[in-house]
């Protein structure tokens, strides 16, 4: 019986007057991967940020490991620590090094003991290639490293839910696949439960066990991740995937 | 220009000088303890204070010192608080001050970018968390600069205190001129002894807001 990790049920979300998500609903087992396509604007890292209380939204339901969020939850900094985030823009806080950055929330949000969770940050940093970079600033760092570190801040907590918002968009192509490869095996070794918004549709077809097609604030399809990539139930997701293909 | 005059004054300019650099030191250091309170209640939102906060600074930023002056030395004795002139200079400094530095302070904080806050409240960081580890220490760096020119301008506002008859260098030179006729004299020392104060500080502190850029985001 698989464990349902995430349900979503009719999740709206207006700026203002301006509705921007319309009535979303979708359901993640554990260690399930999810990715999110559709074209620019279409909502898709609304509805991620709002998955962390990141952004809010104003109507609807959010159940995270069988527990009800509302719109006016006020316990997100508790949730945020099972539900694990990472930027376009890495975001590394600039003033700490790159190990402070890791600890930041395992010490201060969690209460653990320093020499616990130093151990378990460069393991986690060695197994991304960077144990030599730990006392280093993010300034030090190429983006592809930034990256890199960024994720074991957010592993560094023991989140039960990843959230990547188009964490390769903004990284130099070589650099794009080292990204890649530590989100693929966070999801194969570790059964990590993920959401992927991404336009890298070669990694979504490699990597989603489930594609959920996004235009204008509506969930357009949801199909198995392979199956979209060969026939999409919608013709609009046929044509939007062409026009990703050259 | 008569030098044997301007050496004469040396020791009256001596007295002013340190009473000047006393008085700004002081009067500074009361702005940016003003500046960081205000700055806090108006971050943390604290009901009722956060709103005196923003009263009192919009109130002393946009009044002259000259005024605050004259209420605190003439027309506060009316109702009874009655305070020497260098302590009403001294509260008159602060004070106006405290609101530039609290401006400072709060332009700093709201410089820490969204997507900066973003990541730290992903990490589960809570309000007061975020403003520690996160706000605070970017933007204090971000709010150097204003801080720094606040810094001159209240050493240079110290020479309204000649009305209220506080002997720092400007009352000092004014009196000399009033009492000798040499007005050239007087006031290139007058102009001099400024100088010597702020141009040596104004390298120093434009160094020092280079460290801190430099120190924490080293772009």
């Amino acid at each position: 019986m698989p464990e349902q990790i995430l349900k979503i049920d009719k999740l709206n979300k207006y700026y203002g007057q301006h509705q921007v998500l319309y009535d979303i609903s979708f359901e993640i087992q554990k260690g399930e991967v999810v990715a999110l396509l559709g074209p620019s604007g279409s909502g898709k890292s609304t509805l991620i940020r709002c998955l962390n209380g990141l952004e809010q939204f104003q109507s609807g339901f959010l159940f995270f490991g069988g527990k009800q969020i509302t719109p006016q939850e006020k316990n997100w900094p508790q949730l945020r620590q099972k539900i694990g985030m990472v930027f376009q823009s890495y975001d590394l806080f600039p003033n700490l090094s790159v190990l402070d950055n890791i600890l930041l929330g395992p010490l201060k949000v969690q209460k653990r003991q320093r020499a616990e969770a130093t151990a378990e940050a460069l393991k986690l940093l060695q197994r991304v290639g960077l144990e030599k970079y730990a006392e280093v600033y993010p300034r030090q760092l190429s983006g592809g490293q930034k990256q890199r570190v960024a994720i074991v801040r957010a592993l560094a907590l023991h989140p039960e839910l990843m959230l990547f918002d188009e964490v390769t968009a903004s990284l130099d192509p070589e650099m794009v696949r080292g990204i890649l490869e530590i989100i693929r095996e966070l999801s194969e070794r570790d059964n990590m439960t993920m959401i992927i918004v991404t336009h890298e549709m070669n990694f979504a077809a490699q990597i989603a066990d489930r594609i959920l097609f996004l235009e204008e604030g509506r969930i357009l399809e949801q199909t198995p991740g392979k199956e979209f990539f060969q026939h999409a139930k919608t013709q609009r997701a046929r044509e939007f995937l062409e026009s990703m293909t050259f | 220009m008569d030098l044997s005059i301007m050496q004469q004054a040396i020791p009256q300019f001596v007295k002013a000088f340190e009473l000047t650099l006393w008085l700004s030191f002081v009067g500074i250091l009361g702005a940016l303890l003003v500046g960081v309170c205000c700055s806090l209640l108006q971050y943390f939102k604290v009901p009722f204070l956060g709103k005196v906060a923003s009263v009192y600074v919009e109130l002393f930023r946009n009044t002259p010192l000259l005024i605050q002056l004259f209420f605190l030395y003439y027309a506060f004795p009316v109702i009874g608080i009655k305070l020497p002139a260098q302590v009403c200079g001294i509260i008159g400094l602060a004070f106006l001050g405290g609101s530039y530095m609290a401006e400072g302070f709060t332009g700093g904080f709201n410089g820490v970018s969204q997507s900066q806050l973003d990541a730290g409240k992903a990490i589960g960081l809570n309000k007061f968390q975020l403003a520690r580890y996160v706000v605070f220490p970017q933007g204090f760096t971000l709010s150097v600069p204003a801080l720094a020119a606040n810094v001159i301008f209240l050493i240079k506002e110290t020479s309204i205190f000649s009305v209220i008859a506080i002997p720092e260098l400007t009352n000092t030179a004014l009196d000399l001129v009033g009492l000798y006729y040499r007005s050239n004299e007087y006031l290139f020392m007058l102009v001099l002894a400024y100088a010597i104060i702020l141009i040596p500080l104004s390298i120093i502190l434009t160094i020092l807001e280079r460290k801190v850029r430099y120190g924490s985001f080293g772009n």
